[in-house]
């Protein structure tokens, strides 16, 4: 997989892309607890006010609560705010937006100045937190039982209407510091998110006396932050989109290079390397294999850099909420990972036995069915439906066993999940108790667990595939690293143009790439033009092999083969495949029509020239017979013509241009006798000076060529004319006496 | 899961073939079921006759449907506890904010464990339920594979004429693996999701109706969102098939001709042709790919509107005290599991098509035809002399156009008939009609006088054994292949037959002898050694008639001459039918038959054809004329 990692190369700039906007997504989708948990905390829980700094604050107001500061910490509160009196010209507009003030100096803050107001925070809090506290005391004097009682101070009965601070500033210092002192200890004892907490509900007091509509205020903040985090919602969405169409063309992008680049190989190759990968495995390196590494490119830009960023954003930001709970996080994790290791342990195996038990069943199947005359004939039906139910019954019970282990995965996930809930809700109540946290965050923080196991089940999903896809990467590698057995040579040798070519063997030998032994053996004879040059000889005895030889489909391992004295390797590949006509063993027709066929060696033969060449080749009836004639389509592989259809198409293809060479490699066998002969005959007319190679297993087909090579494991046997061999080669004798009745071997 | 073999009829994996999966193979995944598959022809008819076939489980099924519904039941309460839980702990807070009151943990404890309970209960359930379910899969599974291949040997040989091995296989694996898994999924998932739909729809109400609202808005959003989605991506995705399909049959086109492609320079076509397909593929592989991973972030951005119209809300609910904090927490997460059921039961469709397209196959090879019925009264001659008869027969593949017309011919015990005709010509068929693979339209075919449609096909064919050509052995040991022709035969007895069939002498030089295990394509030992074994296997089953199709080119010279003298020793004393390719064989038969597009055109001795200077007598001289070549 990481060999084709150069093919990411063009889009670097754009996997860069994905990775920032991954993090964009990943901090919008994150943001949305921390807004729930801020309509939570400030909106629900504090009203909509969200700082313990009053935005406004009666002038008389910061008096009182300077009780509870010292010299340089009012000061410094005093210049955060500007003082608005009735003398000043902007006070009207005010005075009428706040009934409740009359003619009371009213304060705004105004200082933006972040060490200013962050030198205030605590003082003002205390201050204010002190206020409300003896506020609460005043209107309710038996309900604090844990305040100390001020000495010569009987709250219950103070005056209605009257202000507790008021009274606190008319008291003798001594007393009023007292009393200042047991409030503030008292406040210190509640650590600081309480007195926060307080002080945040004395400025909500403040804001009724001014007579400010609270509801309208709370309510404002709640409608606020939710349009933010609709403007989050639709930013997150815009950005997975444009990381999908990034991530789509990337994938979709280095797929169609790979698959290019595999062709490109793949139509290169010589026989040697067909033969190594084998051609249904080079099929499927280049069309499944590829989509398999397109879809893991997609899905490892969207999801699999995704998830960490997500777990990743989502632990920090929980452990900023509450980095005491990060343990529950932690312990989630590791028992997802525990159960998904286990489950994998066991059913892994399972799963490798499960694919050869359905190939097992397969074969069984296949087999009954390809010898379905045979299974018959003997009877045997019984036989092989008990061989289908072993391996049925096998397959089923591998089968359970696999499914019962995995459906465990989704009731126990469900139940860590949700006793993750559980969990952070105890813990997180206890935090809140002590004051660590409010309810809101808690909610974020769960909000964040759920978010951080589900990037994790991810991963760990896209971790099933992964290896699949791996191996296909590794295979396409495989395909293009392999560098090509025949190549053109640097200065190529021009070739004579004629009507015929000598083709001779010198001392020849072969050996298949990675075999033990030759397939040839110092093989060496002449095809003269004009003249017929018959190869025979027993399956495997290397026939086909000497005429591979011949247009460079391999090179010889020693020797040399020329055509018209020139080494076949010295020339070039084209140039030495234009003078040689072809017709392989195995009829190979590619879609089309029958004349796209037949012009596939020479795009500009006219009509004439494919109607001679289809009557030499004995294909006129069928052709002509044919609905559309020439221009009748051939699906895939000629898949729609009988094999002697095929093979007569074939022919025809060699015989539409005029070449010096003729190779015949054993393409009469699917020929009747008949047609056989027929089709010889009209050679004779079409190609008379050229050098016709002919490759046969009957004897008759070639008892009259000029000149038979006899082969038997890959050597030379004998060499000679029909006549001639029949007195002294026993291995042809043999090969007639099998074929031929006794009177016709003269 | 590609269970793709390479066998002789299709030596080339297609990459096309198989069902259609979603884009770029994702399979089952997400997409698959997204993508609308193939639909069944009677969608009604079909799943009803699937629940008559699930008949005997309903027992069990309705165990799974309760335990379902209690699963999910006790899964849906626990956000709503769970949510008192948050409000008690808020409510606390705020207590002492105000003064006065603290957290009450007692509370707080006694509802987590309730919850704790609850969760742990469904769990349990939902545990067993697919614990039940995949035992009821797995039985479908299997008796569908048996019931298909009990089929399988009942069909009569007609089906296969037009029907691939790959497609009937396919039936069994495939299609059943469809039905057994969309199955008992859709089944469980029908009931959960329909219980969760309503559940969650019952405690969202019971929170707040006017939350539920805003919930349920978003809903025809969400949907009509998706099905736009999909509509576009339906047509790219059609299109890169389409062109992937293109693609493919190139790529398999050129790489099983490439020797022809570069015999002809071809390579610079073929290239410029890849191109062209290439890039159309691109341009709709990454649309269909965007469009269709579109899905995900809409419905995502859908959710996210209305969690955040709920959050809204919700806070402006809880600050006029209409409802809790617990309960906005609860109502998120129902809101989370309300789009994901209601997904399934949109999708559920879906599935139970491909189910139904799946079972519609499966049903329609079960119902294909059978054997026609035996003879009420069937003959069964204790021996038989071995005296073939063909009285007036006709025959067609397809009854429109005959293949024999109005044959007589006689074969007296012990006799040798060849029959010849170029390839093509029908010459399988005379085999067929007398194994009574098919049935003889009009005439009759008699053994001893007796109509071969009165015997049981059983006790017809064990008067017969077959050589054929294509050489059937199956994956065993070479012992147990040859046992095949009389699978009581003892050891001694097989060996026996190998000797008299020249097996014996070349099985010691292989590994393991006998004990050999032949691989899945037999591949490991030779042609003609495995035509040598199926010689040995008639040899075992000594029937009185025999069919021999003779090897023809596939086997060196010395092997073939091996064949030559076990067919005839084979063929000593039994009546023979041999499809001839060697004139050796020819000439010395005591009948031939000579057959040409499917007709016999003339029939008798060697010397008898010869001198009526008929078609026999031109394609036996063609052999022999001068060749022209050179």
């Amino acid at each position: 997989m990481l060999k084709l990692i150069r093919y990411l190369k063009p889009y670097l700039l754009t996997v860069a892309i994905i990775v920032v906007l991954l993090f964009v997504q990943a901090n919008m989708d994150l943001a949305l607890p921390d807004y729930l948990s801020r309509i939570v905390n400030v909106g629900i829980q504090q009203g909509g006010v969200d700082s313990p700094f009053p935005k406004l604050l009666r002038a008389a107001e910061l008096e009182r609560l300077s009780l509870f500061l010292d010299e340089t910490e009012r000061g410094q509160v005093k210049s955060a705010y500007r003082r608005y009196g009735s003398g000043d010209p902007e006070f009207a507009a005010l005075a009428e937006s706040l009934p409740a003030i009359g003619q009371d100096a009213i304060l705004i803050l105004t200082s933006d100045d972040r060490a200013t107001l962050q030198a205030i925070r605590g003082p003002l809090s205390r201050a204010l937190a002190a206020s409300g506290v003896l506020r609460q005391l005043a209107a309710n004097p038996l309900g604090q039982p844990d305040l100390p009682s001020i000495p010569g101070l009987d709250l219950t009965r103070l005056p209605a209407g009257l202000d507790l601070l008021d009274v606190l500033a008319r008291l003798p210092a001594d007393q009023s510091v007292a009393i200042k002192q047991a409030v503030l200890a008292q406040l210190d004892g509640l650590g600081d998110g309480m007195v926060e907490q307080a002080a945040i509900r004395a400025v909500r007091a403040e804001y009724a006396a001014l007579g400010l509509d609270l509801e309208k205020l709370q309510t404002g903040y709640i409608v606020q932050t939710g349009l933010l985090m609709l403007a989050l919602t639709l930013g997150s969405a815009l950005v997975t989109i444009l990381i999908g169409l990034l991530a789509s063309r990337t994938a979709a992008g280095i797929a169609r290079a790979l698959r290019r680049d595999v062709f490109r190989t793949v139509v290169g190759f010589s026989g040697a390397e067909f033969d190594q990968f084998s051609t249904a495995s080079l099929i499927t390196r280049s069309t499944n294999d590829v989509t398999q590494v397109q879809m893991v490119i997609f899905m490892l830009l969207r999801m699999v850099i995704y998830a960490p960023i997500m777990g990743g954003g989502g632990f920090i930001r929980a452990m900023g909420k509450a980095p005491s709970m990060g343990w529950i996080i932690g312990l989630a994790v590791l028992v997802m990972l525990a159960l998904i290791v286990v489950v994998f342990i066991i059913a892994m195996p399972k799963f490798r036995s499960i694919q050869k038990l359905v190939d097992r069943l397969n074969l069984v199947a296949r087999e009954n069915l390809t010898g379905l005359m045979v299974v018959r004939a003997f009877n045997r039906q019984p036989f092989e439906e008990r061989r289908f139910d072993g391996a049925n019954q096998e397959l089923t019970s591998v089968n359970l066993f696999v499914n019962r282990v995995m459906v465990v995965m989704m009731p126990v996930m469900m139940l860590v999940m949700n006793l993750l809930s559980i969990a952070v809700i105890w813990v997180g109540a206890h935090q809140i108790a002590e004051s660590a946290m409010q309810v809101g965050d808690m909610m974020a923080f769960l909000q964040y667990t759920m978010q951080i196991v589900m990037s994790f089940l991810m991963l760990s999903m896209v971790f099933i595939f992964l290896p699949r896809a791996s191996v296909s990467g590794d295979r396409i590698a495989e395909v293009l690293r392999t560098r090509r057995s025949v190549k053109d040579p640097g200065l190529p040798v021009p070739l004579p143009p004629a009507q015929g070519a000598r083709v001779e063997f010198r001392d020849v030998s072969f050996r298949y790439p990675g075999a033990d032994s030759d397939v040839l053996c110092n093989i060496s004879f002449t095809a003269e033009p004009g003249q017929t040059t018959a190869i025979i000889g027993p399956t495997g005895s290397g026939k086909s092999t000497i005429v591979n030889l011949i247009p460079r489909f391999y090179d010889v391992t020693a020797g040399v083969v020329l055509v018209d004295g020139v080494d076949v390797r010295a020339a070039a590949q084209a140039d030495l495949r234009d003078r040689i006509g072809y017709v392989p063993q195995k009829a190979t027709l590619f879609s089309g029509t029958v004349a796209s066929n037949l012009r596939y060696g020479l795009d500009a033969a006219d009509k004439v020239q494919l109607a001679e060449a289809v009557a030499a080749a004995q294909a006129a009836d069928f052709v002509n017979n044919r609905e559309g004639g020439y221009e009748a389509t051939v699906s895939q592989g000629g898949a729609n013509l009988s094999g002697g259809q095929k093979q007569r198409l074939s022919i025809a293809r060699a015989l539409v241009k005029r070449y010096p060479v003729y190779i015949f490699d054993d393409s009469f066998s699917a020929l009747d006798l008949k047609t056989d002969s027929a089709l010889r005959h009209a050679l004779k007319d079409t190609v008379r000076q050229a050098t016709l190679i002919i490759v046969a297993q009957r004897v008759s087909t070639i008892m009259q060529a000029d000149r038979i090579v006899v082969l038997d494991e890959g050597q030379i046997v004998g060499q000679g004319s029909h006549r001639e061999l029949m007195a002294s080669c026993a291995t042809y004798r043999e090969i007639v006496n099998s074929q031929l009745g006794t009177k016709e071997k003269a | 899961m590609s269970n793709h073999k390479i066998t002789a009829t299709n030596p080339i994996p297609r990459a096309a073939a198989g069902p259609q999966r979603g884009p770029l193979g994702m399979g089952r995944g997400p997409m698959g079921g997204m993508m609308k598959g193939e639909k069944a022809k009677d969608f009604r008819g079909t799943l009803r006759r699937l629940m008559a076939y699930m008949a005997k489980y309903r027992l069990r099924v309705a165990v799974v449907f309760l335990f379902a519904v209690v699963s999910t039941i006790f899964s849906i309460a626990g956000p709503k506890i769970l949510g008192r839980a948050t409000t008690e702990l808020f409510s606390g807070v705020m207590a002492r904010l105000q003064g006065g009151g603290n957290i009450d943990f007692a509370v707080i404890g006694r509802i987590l464990l309730t919850v704790l309970t609850l969760y742990a209960i469904s769990a349990v359930f939902a545990y067993l339920m697919g614990w039940l379910m995949s035992a009821v899969s797995a039985d479908i599974a299997f008796r569908f594979r048996r019931d298909i291949a009990r089929k399988l040997n009942l069909i009569p040989f007609q089906y296969f004429d037009n029907t691939t091995h790959g497609e009937t296989l396919s039936r069994i694996t495939n299609d059943v693996d469809t039905i057994s898994q969309t199955l008992g999924q859709s089944l469980t998932q029908i009931v959960t999701s329909a219980v969760s739909v309503l559940g969650v729809l019952v405690m969202m109400l019971s929170i707040s109706w006017q939350m539920t609202l805003v919930a349920l808005v978003v809903l025809p959003l969400s949907m009509g969102l998706v099905g736009f989605i999909v509509r576009q991506s339906q047509t790219y995705f059609k299109q890169q098939q389409e062109y992937l399909g293109h693609v493919n049959g190139h790529i398999e086109e050129m790489y099983a001709g490439h020797v022809v492609m570069k015999a002809f320079n071809g390579e610079a076509k073929a290239l410029a042709k890849f191109e062209t397909f290439n890039d159309s593929l691109h341009a709709s592989a990454w649309k269909s790919q965007f469009l269709s991973g579109l899905m995900m972030p809409m419905m995502h951005f859908v959710g996210n509107v209305g969690y955040v119209g709920v959050s809204i809300l919700g806070g402006v609910l809880a600050i006029r005290g209409i409802i809790t904090v617990g309960d906005i927490q609860a109502f998120l997460q129902y809101m989370r599991s309300f789009t994901q059921p209601i997904a399934q039961l949109a999708n559920i469709s879906n599935v139970l098509q491909q189910t139904a397209a799946a079972a519609e196959r499966v049903f329609a090879f079960l119902d294909e035809k059978q054997e026609l019925e035996e003879a009420a009264n069937p003959v069964n001659p204790p021996s038989v002399a071995g005296r073939v008869a063909f009285e007036n027969v006709h025959f067609g593949y397809d009854p429109a156009k005959p293949v024999i017309k109005n044959f007589s011919a006689i074969a007296e015990p012990g006799r040798k008939v060849a029959i010849v005709g170029p390839t093509g010509a029908g010459k399988t068929t005379m085999v067929k009609l007398l194994m009574r693979f098919y049935d003889v339209d009009a005439g009759r075919i008699t053994i001893d006088g007796h109509d071969i449609r009165d015997f049981r096909r059983a006790d017809l064919r064990r008067n017969f054994a077959m050589v054929l050509q294509d050489t059937w052995l199956y994956n065993a040991t070479i012992m147990e292949n040859i046992r095949y022709g009389r699978l009581d035969a003892t050891d001694d007895e097989v060996i026996a037959a190998a000797k008299a069939a020249y097996v014996d002498h070349f099985v010691h030089t292989l590994p393991d002898g006998y004990a050999m295990e032949l691989n899945e394509e037999s591949s490991n030992i030779s042609q003609g050694q495995k035509q040598l074994l199926t010689i040995a296997r008639a040899i075992l089953a000594d029937p009185r008639i025999l069919i021999l199709d003779e090897a023809t080119s596939s086997v060196d010279t010395r092997t073939e001459l091996l064949i030559q003298k076990a067919m005839d020793g084979l063929m000593r004393g039994r009546t023979s039918f041999v499809i001839a390719h060697r004139l050796s064989t020819i000439r010395n038969a005591d009948l031939i038959l000579v057959m040409n597009e499917g007709d016999i055109v003339e029939q008798g001795s060697h010397d008898e054809l010869i001198t009526r200077n008929g078609f026999y007598a031109e394609l036996y001289n063609s052999q022999f004329e001068p060749t022209v070549v050179g």
